[in-house]
């Protein structure tokens, strides 16, 4: 047989891209709450912008728009990688993946692959709505947006990881997380507001969040059209040491689960 | 040559001994049967034969790899199948075969699923959804899935639960005409004595996590002194009769 790490990851994608092919609910709500979210966002903004003197207004929307678009990064990342493996439990179907050849890892990459096409879809059409509706073009960033993308993606990937861990150990009753987790996590994210604005204590926790680090990054090159290298270098580092973190939890509630025969019944 | 050797596999869920310290081996091209009751441990061995379940102790050998340290090498060569283990029910029935195709690295993999669904009379409903079809149909499908990689070891749990009698003899006449054709190794857990009678050349009578006997089921008639498994096997489960010596 000729079996390799690339064509193991490629059929777990054919896997859940075969259930988009014939679902056009499915499709449709990968884009329906990037766009809700914008529509209702963009309409906010628009209406402080005209309240405000030009200058001002534009930046505290466009601050807006681009938190907004920005942290959906995050969110449909994180989605894409929570729900994909959710697929797998819903459909009974874990019990098939682990006695094949497909390694943790490679499952992993397939996850996240699908994780990428989910945000891309989810994100785009909200990015189109933004620039059509609103007159805001999130690529006037620059290149350092890919930075960016880059860094909330892989935030948004180990929170999905840690949340796959806690349904490997707690079953479907951790489910709920995957679409409660992050949302939580907003308020420290700084998204809409600059970290100086929260008390103390809760200005500890956004330091360590990576995503906080992006969105003050954001701003400056909004407000002042300055890349701050140092804000990226720390979400960067920060992203390398949850991920860390992530994969060593992920990798142990695999043993665990293997060791309590969880594989054949989590779902249930 | 052993296809699968097992040795002491012990597995213990906190005061629960699931599986005792069972012994066996099985040659490469027998078909051999897990026979007993409900909680007798067929399935939690074969999770720990299929690397799904860490063992509390023992060792497992199949096709010569050791299944502690080098798993995914003796994965690729056999397969699974359990109606208790779904396949996804939104994909159609040749989506299902090319993911699973593709897992096991399979050449000429649509020609693959081409003679599969003719052996298997699955050609009709190649794109019907998994979730569309009968009991009968998804064990084909199942089956499909399980042979896809034409696997030397093939661990098959209650391959014809909840099928109706002519399905279910259907799937063992199968079953027989394919080790016959492919030496494939098959190892099957079953509640169905009729089914171990007819398929297998080995009977491991499992009861609460121990092998308490075993033998070719005309060994075990003849020692228990009975017309058929079933009477052996209420033997056991009951304390009725002890076996005769060999």
């Amino acid at each position: 047989m000729i079996g390799s790490p690339l064509r193991r990851v490629w059929a777990m994608m054919y896997r859940h891209l075969a259930l988009y092919r014939g679902s056009w609910p499915r499709l449709l709500e990968l884009a329906y709450w990037p766009v809700l979210q914008m529509l209702i966002w963009g309409f906010t903004a628009s209406f402080i912008a005209r309240r405000m003197s030009a200058g001002p207004g534009m930046l505290a929307a466009s601050t807006l728009l681009g938190g907004v678009l920005l942290w959906e990064v995050a969110l449909r990342s994180q989605m894409g990688v929570a729900i994909s493996f959710m697929e797998e439990m819903w459909s009974r179907n874990l019990g098939h993946i682990f006695v094949s050849p497909l390694r943790p890892w490679e499952l992993v990459a397939a996850l996240l692959g699908m994780s990428v096409i989910r945000m891309l879809a989810g994100v785009l059409p909200a990015i189109a709505v933004a620039y059509f509706l609103y007159a805001f073009n999130l690529f006037t960033l620059g290149p350092i947006l890919v930075l960016f993308f880059a860094n909330l993606m892989i935030m948004g990937w180990w929170v999905a990881l840690g949340v796959v861990s806690l349904i490997l150990r707690h079953g479907a009753g951790a489910e709920a997380l995957a679409w409660s987790v992050l949302f939580g996590l907003t308020p420290f994210a700084a998204v809409f507001y600059p970290v100086s604005v929260l008390p103390h204590a809760m200005q500890a926790v956004a330091f360590v969040i990576p995503a906080s680090h992006v969105f003050e990054g954001m701003r400056a090159v909004l407000s002042d059209g300055v890349v701050r290298w140092g804000q990226l270098v720390a979400a960067f580092a920060l992203n390398a040491v949850w991920t860390l973190a992530a994969g060593v939890l992920f990798a142990r509630q695999l043993r665990q689960a293997r060791l309590r025969g969880a594989l054949l019944s989590v779902g249930e | 040559m052993q296809a699968i050797e097992v040795e002491r596999l012990t597995k213990r869920y906190g005061d629960v001994l699931a599986v005792d310290a069972i012994d066996f081996a099985v040659t490469s091209g027998e078909t051999v049967g897990l026979l007993g009751g409900n909680g007798a441990g067929k399935t939690t061995t074969i999770a720990m034969l299929l690397g799904l379940l860490i063992p509390t102790a023992g060792r497992i050998q199949v096709l010569g790899h050791d299944m502690a340290h080098d798993r995914y090498a003796a994965l690729a060569r056999m397969n699974f199948s359990s109606p208790y283990v779904a396949l996804p029910q939104r994909l159609t029935v040749a989506q299902n075969l090319r993911v699973y195709g593709h897992l096991y690295g399979v050449p000429r993999l649509e020609r693959r699923i081409g003679e599969l669904a003719e052996e298997l009379e699955l050609t009709e409903f190649l794109n019907r959804r998994a979730g569309q079809l009968s009991a009968g149909q998804k064990t084909r499908v199942a089956l499909a899935k399980a042979l896809i990689n034409r696997p030397e070891v093939l661990l098959l749990d209650e391959p014809t639960a909840s099928l109706d009698p002519d399905t279910g003899d259907w799937v063992r006449t199968w079953l027989e005409r394919y080790r016959a054709g492919t030496g494939c190794t098959i190892l099957l857990a079953s509640h169905n004595m009729a089914e171990v009678e007819r398929l297998c050349s080995q009977v491991l009578m499992l009861k609460a996590g121990r092998i308490v006997d075993r033998g070719s089921p005309d060994d075990l008639l003849t020692r228990y002194l009975r017309e058929d498994l079933e009477e052996v096997f209420l033997d056991i489960a009951r304390d009725r009769r002890q076996a005769t010596p060999a």
